[in-house]
C-alpha cells in the first residue's frame, strides 16, 4: 500500500513537471520580448513581467490542423511583428463555438489588446465578444464574420458578390453552359460560405444559365473525411453530375482526391477556392482546370494591421476611415457592409496550369 | 453494500483516511493552482478564477448521473446528443412562440424523455450492452436535432435568459452555486441514501443484488432518466452562454464527462469509487485546461496533457482496486 502512495505522489510531480516544461517551451524559447525590432522567434515570448508596453494581439481561428488557417495566422503574426507587438495564435481542436468561447475567455483574462476571430458561428460568440469589448479589448472578425454587434470591424477576403459570381461563371464555362453541378461547402453556419452561395444562386438566375442546374449544396464541415464521403454521396446521387464547386480549401482538395481516385478525370470537373500547395496535383492532372483564392497570408496580414490600427486608435471601425497596411499596396478603407462595417482585401485570384507551379511552394 | 459493511467494520485509521484518491485530487488541484499562478500572472485573481469556473461547469452537471451509471457498470454516451436535442427543441419552441418558461420546462422534459428511452431499452432488452444502446440513441438524438434545425442556428432569447450562462449572485457565479448545491445533494444521495447503496450493490454484483431484492431495473431507469435531465440542464446553461444554438452543439461532450468520472476514481469495473472524487476531478481538468489556455498552449498539446493525466490516474485507481481485491 505504501508503494502506491509514493506512486501517486510521483505521478503528480511528473505531471507538474511535464506541464511546467510545456509552458517553458511555449513562452521561454527566446528572451527577446523587450526588443521591439525582433521579428522571427521572439513573438511567442509573453510579456509576463508586464513592464513593457508591447501590444498583444490574439488571433482565434476555427480549428487546428487547417492549412488555410495556419497561413492566415502566419500573415497575422508577420504583421503584428512589424508593428512591434506580440501575436498570440489560438484555435480549438474542433470547429465549435464552445471551443472558441473558452479560448476568448482565456484571452480576456490575459487582457490582450485585440482579439481577431474567424468565427464558427455568426451569432454564437456575441456574449463573449461583447464582454471583451466592454473590457476595452478591440474585437475584429476575419475571414468568417460574426454579427455586427459582436465586432468593431470585419476583414473580408474579397467582395462576396465577386466570388459568388466568378465561381458560377467559371463552372458554367467548364460545363459549356449545360448540365448539373453541386456545391460542396464547409459547415452550414459558416457565414462567408453561405454568403458566396447566395451570390452564386443570384448569378444563376441569369438567363444565359437556363440549362445549368445546381442540384445540391452538401456540407463537408471542413473535415477531410466528411468532405470525402459527401463527395461520394454526390457522385452516387447524381450520375449526370458534371462539376463540383467547393468554396472551401478542405472541400476542394477532398473532392479532387475522390474524383482522381475514381478515375473520373475530365468527366466531373472541380473548381472553387483552394490552396495552391494542396491543389497543384489536381490542377496538373486536369481534375480541376482552374480555381481561385485570395492570399490567406494577406488576409491575416491585413487583419494584423487592422488590429494594430484599432489598438493604436488610428481607426475606430467606423465607415469612411482608412489606414495603411505595411507591404500591401495602397490604403484600406472601412466600408459599410450588410451588418456592421468591413475592410475588403481585394478580388479573388485565379490559379491554373500556367501559374500553379510558382504558387504551390508559396502556400 | 457488502464491501461497505466490511470497510465500516474496520477500525478507523488515519493512514487509511489520507490514502483516499480524493486527497490525491485535492493535491492535484493545489498543484494546478500553484502551477497556474506561477506560469501566468493573470490567473490568481478573483475575476479570472470565477470566469474560469464558468467556462467548464456547464458540462459538469452530467458528471453526477454518469458516476451513478458507471458505478452500475453501465455507460451513457448519448448525453452530448441529448444536450443538443433538448437545446434545439427549446430554441425552436421559443421561436415558434412558446413562452420562455415553458420552453425551459420543455427542454427538461425532452432531456428526461431521452434518458428514459435509454433506460427503457436497456431494461427491456437486457442482452444489449449500454454502449450499443446509447450509441444508437446518440446518433438518433443528434439526427433529430439536425432534422429540426436543418443545419441552421436558432437564438434571439429574452435577455434574462443569458443569466443562466453569465449571471452572478452577488459576486459568485450562479452556475457555481447551483453546481455546489447539486454536488452536495448528489454526494449525500450516493454515499448515504438507500438508492446510493443499492447502486454500489448493483455495480459489485448485479445478479446478487437482484436476488437480494434490489429493484435493479427500476434503479437503472431512474438513473438514466436523471442523466437526461442533467443533460437538459447543461443544455440550458450552454445555450444561455452562446445566446444561440446549433444542432452540432455539445459535440463529444460525453467523452469529456467520462474522462472526468474516470479521473474521479470511479472504477470502470463498477462498484468502486465515490461521487466526491468525480466532483473534484471536474475542477482538476477545468482549471488545468484554463491555466494552460492562459499561456496559450496549442489545442493539440492540451489534448496530450489531459490524455496523459487520464492514463496515469486510471492506472493508479485500477491498481488500487486490484490490490484491495
Amino acid at each position: 500500500m505504501k508503494k502506491h502512495w509514493f506512486l501517486q505522489l510521483v505521478a503528480v510531480f511528473l505531471l507538474a513537471l511535464l506541464v511546467a516544461c510545456g509552458g517553458d517551451d511555449e513562452t521561454g524559447g527566446d528572451d527577446t520580448g523587450s526588443d521591439n525590432s525582433s521579428n522571427d522567434n521572439g513573438t511567442e515570448e509573453s510579456t509576463d513581467s508586464g513592464d513593457e508596453e508591447q501590444k498583444r494581439h490574439a488571433f482565434v481561428f476555427k480549428n487546428t490542423g487547417n492549412p488555410y488557417g495556419e497561413k492566415q495566422m502566419e500573415g497575422f503574426e508577420t504583421a503584428i511583428n512589424e508593428t512591434g507587438g506580440e501575436a498570440i495564435l489560438r484555435a480549438p481542436d474542433q470547429p465549435t463555438v464552445e471551443g472558441q468561447i473558452q479560448i476568448i475567455e482565456e484571452l480576456i483574462a490575459q487582457q490582450v489588446d485585440s482579439i481577431s476571430v474567424a468565427a464558427n458561428d455568426y451569432d454564437g460568440l456575441q456574449p463573449v465578444l461583447t464582454k471583451a469589448m466592454n473590457q476595452g479589448i478591440k474585437v475584429l472578425s476575419a475571414d468568417s464574420a460574426v454579427n455586427g454587434d459582436s465586432r468593431m470591424v470585419h476583414i473580408n477576403q474579397a467582395d462576396p458578390e465577386a466570388i459568388g459570381r466568378t465561381l458560377v461563371q467559371a463552372v458554367t464555362e467548364m460545363m459549356e453552359n449545360e448540365g448539373q453541378f453541386a456545391i460542396l461547402s464547409a459547415t452550414s453556419q459558416a457565414s462567408n460560405q453561405n454568403l458566396w452561395i447566395e451570390w452564386m444562386e443570384t448569378e444563376l438566375e441569369n438567363e444565359e444559365y437556363a440549362d445549368v442546374e445546381l442540384v445540391e449544396v452538401a456540407y463537408g464541415d471542413d473535415l477531410r473525411d466528411k468532405s470525402v464521403s459527401e463527395t461520394e454521396a454526390l457522385l452516387q446521387s447524381y450520375p449526370e453530375l458534371k462539376a463540383i464547386v467547393a468554396p472551401t480549401t478542405v472541400g476542394i482538395a477532398a473532392a479532387s482526391k475522390v474524383i482522381t481516385d475514381k478515375g473520373l478525370q475530365g468527366e466531373v470537373l472541380v473548381t472553387g477556392l483552394g490552396l495552391p500547395s494542396e491543389m497543384a496535383e489536381y490542377i496538373s492532372n486536369g481534375v480541376s482546370p482552374w480555381m481561385y483564392l485570395w492570399n490567406p497570408i494577406d488576409v491575416g496580414y491585413l487583419t494584423g494591421y487592422a488590429a494594430n490600427a484599432l489598438a493604436e486608435e488610428e481607426i475606430t471601425g467606423e465607415a469612411g476611415e482608412s489606414f495603411e497596411a505595411g507591404d500591401l499596396e495602397g490604403s484600406f478603407e472601412v466600408t459599410e457592409s450588410d451588418d456592421g462595417t468591413e475592410i475588403l482585401l481585394g478580388e479573388p485570384f485565379q490559379f491554373d496550369p500556367d501559374n500553379i507551379d510558382e504558387w504551390k511552394d508559396v502556400y | 453494500m457488502v464491501t461497505r459493511t466490511i470497510e465500516n467494520s474496520q477500525s478507523f485509521s488515519w493512514k487509511r483516511f489520507f490514502m483516499q484518491w480524493e486527497w490525491m485530487l485535492i493535491l492535484l488541484i493545489i498543484a494546478i493552482f500553484m502551477m497556474n499562478s506561477s506560469i501566468s500572472p493573470y490567473f490568481l485573481n478573483y475575476t479570472s478564477i470565477t470566469d474560469a469556473t464558468m467556462t467548464f461547469l456547464d458540462k459538469a452537471f452530467i458528471v453526477f448521473p454518469m458516476v451513478m451509471i458507471m458505478l452500475m457498470r453501465e455507460i451513457d454516451i448519448s448525453v452530448g446528443s441529448t444536450v443538443a436535442l433538448s437545446s434545439v427543441v427549446m430554441a425552436t419552441a421559443y421561436n415558434a412562440g412558446l413562452p420562455m418558461i415553458l420552453a425551459l420546462i420543455l427542454c427538461l422534459a425532452v432531456g428526461a424523455l431521452c434518458g428514459f428511452l435509454n433506460g427503457f431499452l436497456l431494461v427491456k432488452y437486457r442482452e444489449l450492452s449500454a454502449v450499443i444502446v446509447t450509441l444508437s440513441t446518440m446518433i438518433l438524438y443528434r439526427g433529430i436535432a439536425y432534422m429540426i434545425l436543418e443545419d441552421q442556428s436558432a437564438g434571439g432569447f429574452p435577455t434574462w435568459f443569458s443569466f443562466f450562462g453569465w449571471g452572478y449572485v452577488g459576486t459568485i457565479p450562479f452556475i457555481f452555486i447551483l453546481f455546489i448545491a447539486l454536488a452536495i445533494l448528489f454526494v449525500l444521495m450516493q454515499q448515504k441514501s438507500v438508492l446510493g447503496r443499492q447502486i454500489y450493490a448493483i455495480g459489485s454484483n448485479p445478479t446478487a443484488a437482484r436476488f437480494a431484492g434490489v429493484k435493479v431495473d427500476r434503479i437503472k431507469l431512474i438513473v438514466f432518466t436523471l442523466a437526461g435531465v442533467m443533460a437538459a440542464i447543461t443544455a440550458i446553461f450552454l445555450t444561455a452562454r452562446m445566446g444561440s444554438t446549433r444542432p452540432n452543439v455539445a459535440n463529444m461532450y460525453e467523452l469529456d464527462v467520462i474522462a472526468m468520472v474516470a479521473l474521479g476514481g470511479i472504477s470502470t469495473a463498477g462498484g468502486k469509487g465515490r461521487m466526491l472524487g468525480a466532483v473534484l476531478a471536474v475542477f482538476v481538468i477545468g482549471y488545468l485546461q484554463y491555466g494552460l489556455g492562459l499561456i496559450n498552449i496549442p489545442a493539440q498539446a492540451l489534448l496530450v496533457i489531459i490524455g496523459l493525466l487520464l492514463i496515469i490516474s486510471v492506472t493508479i485507481t485500477n491498481l488500487r482496486v486490484k490490490k484491495k481485491l
